[in-house]
């Protein structure tokens, strides 16, 4: 049969893999800044650098600028060549490439400055989300016209991990995502409190599975044997895997949320699913290293290699730790403390930054045509890379040990031992240190990759188009006797979408349909009223300075907790919360109780200084709180919003939203002052004023209380304040 | 927003079956591929598995 001549496309992989390079080290450097500020809160320099914003940025930036660009340089490389054909389209090559890199220099525009959705690692506001969709799409539409137009019949399962990929974050970006706007940067999740909970919890625990997994998956499976010369251990394994893994990961998100205030069968099931992931997960770890059986000796000389087997281990290790952690019993120990960022480290330095890694010094070399500037500088970035990880998850597994044990330790006589929160937080100093300098070292071992990179493209000549020839495709296929049905479905690309798609959306659909449409999950406390206008800004300043990414508002059903912080939550005290702000993370303590523990002015002082109130406190101080003036234009257009979402302000409440507001800020700022004879300079028109007002209004409404101010929201008149 | 779409199902009743539904499937699913991989014939698996290592040239002559 007749050749065909064409050429790979190695310039769109060049760039995708320059950028995974330059944010890579962006995004890890914003790391290791808000890490260093855990150690030396004076690091919280400016509103923009304090550690509840740049968190976001750092987070994003490992994920969708480092990981992103990286599975964008692998899949492109890697599906030109198992189809034996160019991309279809050079322009939507550079469309993808500059769309996203657009995208993620908006993440850079917008964060640091507050103007975040709050739900993590989707904290971009609706106008990116909106680009992020159309950039993906176009990769979608690239990636499947490249598929139609092969000359390879068969699809390898790395495809199938990439077409998985595809459908699964398209539906769970635009369903997590959904939301009204306000203006151009700010907008409410149309769900709310529980339902919020869950669908970015599925969201977010797939974001990890098929973001941060599945395409990776693809890349081991097609890489590791390059690297290593031979083919995948058992191709009969992968097929398993695939399946296995897309089927069952789509259910696993409620394990973020067990004794929260979720439907118990949803917490049950997300455990169970979590734990039968272990089987194709560690399916898939077996078959990444037994690819090297018989090249074992490769890995003593090869830096690639020893990357992958590493990568793989980290892959093996916190596939394992992540369905032990879904047990309800661990979990309990585990959440909100610092395990949880120690078992995410694992999979992203290990697994995913290994991967890339290993790639990247794979890749460089073969598109400069050229051999490695230096192997031993590599082996020095696996040995610096290795040793980084390890300084950084160890001392957070020994700190969230101690955290949990801390937080339960009760004296004989039933008080709690370190009741003030703080002294469980300076007993984990030295450990953030430890992990702020294993972070560095990770940096460190990838600046020598940047050095060894340079150096080895400067030594070699970039082949821009790669030329290689193949037999066309023939079209009519003659299926041979006893051909099997998965083997039509290997065949075609469009079946195997769909098939994904209904596999992925089954889970979704079972898990989250019920929570949301299902009145009796979420059973309502008539007390619970919505937010005044001035609480409702007091949030969404909550929401920009990302006081969610230290402080929980979840108390869950243990006795330790109640004893510390007061009744447990119920579902039915966040119907109004949109978005809800349940956190994943102590660093400070739970604030679901806060409303009336404290002053008004302690507080106020604490904002201003949290040291001045309790000392050694490694809280960011926001004297900007007290010199803000509250923005209240868009005031009413937000509780219009909200009541379009189903809360049930009332129309008379929202015609005098401004009055309402002003009103009771004058209140908490008389109070500042009348409890602080010190202060005399609080304007009722501060920022601090309406975040006061939220913190204090935080879960009171189950005592019952009468509240004026709350009452007045769903009053037909404006008499009812009176 | 969402309340007019919630309206119209709001009856969902037994909810506990969803997890009974869910098992049900992934187990037939797994099923099928486990016996599926099982009889696959060697040939085609070693085939497919080779893709990765071929960058240029006739791929299928190269195997058989």
């Amino acid at each position: 049969m007749q050749n065909e001549t064409f050429y790979y496309d190695n310039k769109i992989v060049r760039n995708f893999t320059v950028a995974t390079i330059i944010w890579g080290v962006i995004g890890l450097l914003v790391g290791i800044w808000v890490a260093f500020s855990l150690v030396f809160p004076e690091m919280n320099l400016s509103p923009w650098l304090t550690f509840g914003r740049l968190r976001a940025l750092h987070t994003n930036g490992a994920i969708f600028a480092f990981v992103g660009n990286a599975i964008f340089a692998g899949v492109y490389y890697s599906l030109q060549r198992l189809l034996k054909t160019r991309l279809a389209s050079d322009l939507l090559s550079n469309i993808h490439f500059w769309g996203w890199q657009l995208i993620l220099l908006s993440a850079v525009a917008t964060i640091p400055f507050g103007i975040t959705s709050s739900k993590e690692y989707a904290e971009l506001e609706w106008p990116i989300d909106i680009a992020i969709a159309l950039v993906w799409v176009i990769f979608g539409v690239n990636m499947f016209w490249t598929i139609l137009k092969r000359r390879e019949r068969h699809l390898y399962v790395a495809v199938w991990f990439y077409i998985a990929t595809f459908v699964t974050v398209a539906v769970l970006h635009i369903v997590n995502n959904l939301a009204i706007p306000v203006g151009a940067f700010k907008s409410y999740s149309i769900f709310a409190g529980v339902q919020d909970a869950l669908v970015q919890w599925w969201y977010g625990h797939n974001a990890v599975a098929f973001f941060l997994t599945t395409p990776v998956l693809g890349l081991m499976y097609y890489f590791v044997p390059k690297a290593a010369n031979r083919p995948v251990y058992s191709y009969r394994l992968s097929i398993v895997h695939f399946w296995a893994l897309i089927f069952l990961y789509i259910w696993a998100g409620p394990h973020h949320l067990h004794y929260t205030a979720l439907p118990d069968w949803a917490q049950s099931l997300g455990t169970v699913f979590s734990i039968m992931l272990i089987f194709p997960s560690w399916g898939g770890m077996i078959n990444g290293l037994l690819t090297l059986r018989g090249a074992w000796d490769k890995v003593r000389d090869s830096a690639v290699l020893k990357f992958f087997v590493v990568a793989i281990t980290a892959y093996g290790m916190s596939t394992l730790e992540g369905p032990l952690l879904s047990l309800k019993g661990l979990n309990a120990i585990a959440h909100y403390t610092d395990w949880i960022p120690a078992h995410v480290h694992i999979g992203t330095l290990g697994w995913n930054g290994f991967m890339i890694f290993g790639m990247i010094y794979w890749l460089m070399p073969k598109m400069y045509r050229t051999s490695l500037f230096s192997e031993k500088l590599a082996n020095a970035h696996f040995w610096i890379g290795t040793t980084g990880i390890l300084f950084w998850a160890l001392p957070m597994y020994v700190s969230g040990f101690t955290q949990s044990l801390m937080w339960k330790e009760f004296n004989p006589d039933g008080t709690l031992v370190y009741v003030n929160f703080l002294e469980t937080v300076t007993q984990l100093i030295p450990l953030y240190l430890t992990r702020a300098i294993g972070g560095s070292l990770y940096v460190v071992g990838m600046l020598i990759m940047v050095y060894n990179v340079i150096k080895t493209v400067a030594t070699g000549s970039f082949l821009a188009q790669e030329e290689a020839s193949a037999p066309a495709l023939i079209k009519t296929y003659n299926a041979p006797k006893g051909d099997h049905w998965h083997r039509w479905i290997e065949r075609k690309p469009v079946q195997l979408m769909v098939w994904a798609t209904v596999a992925i959306l089954i889970g979704g659909i079972i898990e989250i349909v019920p929570t949301i449409m299902v009145k009796s999950n979420i059973p309502t406390i008539e007390a619970v009223k919505p937010y005044t206008a001035l609480e409702i800004e007091g949030r969404d300043l909550y929401i920009r300075e990302g006081c969610n990414a230290c402080h929980s508002q979840m108390v869950r059903p243990f006795r330790s907790e109640v004893v510390r912080y007061g009744e447990y939550s119920k579902a039915g005290e966040f119907v109004f919360d949109h978005p809800f702000l349940w956190g994943s993370k102590r660093t400070g303590p739970d604030l679901h109780r806060e409303g009336g523990k404290r002053p008004n002015s302690w507080h106020y002082k604490h904002m201003i200084q949290p040291t001045s109130m309790s000392a050694g406190s490694i809280m960011p101080t926001y004297e900007w709180l007290a010199s803000n003036a509250l923005d209240t234009e868009s005031t009413v257009a937000k509780l219009e919003v909200m009541q379009s979402l189903g809360v049930p302000y009332s129309d008379a409440y929202i015609a005098n939203a401004e009055m309402h507001l002003m009103a009771q800020a004058e209140e908490v700022a008389a109070k500042i002052v009348a409890e602080d004879p010190d202060n005399t300079e609080v304007d009722p028109k501060e920022e601090m004023v309406a975040l006061i007002a939220y913190l204090q209004r935080l879960g009171i409404d189950i005592q019952g209380e009468p509240n004026k101010h709350a009452d007045a929201t769903m009053a037909e008149t404006l008499t009812a304040e009176k | 927003m969402l309340k007019f779409i919630k309206h119209n199902m709001e009856t969902i009743d037994g909810v506990s079956i969803y997890p009974i539904i869910s098992f049900l499937i992934f187990f037939t699913i797994f099923t099928l591929a486990i016996v599926y991989v099982i009889r696959k014939d060697r040939k085609s698996i070693e085939e497919i598995s080779q893709l990765p290592l071929i960058d240029n040239a006739n791929p299928h002559e190269k195997i058989k």
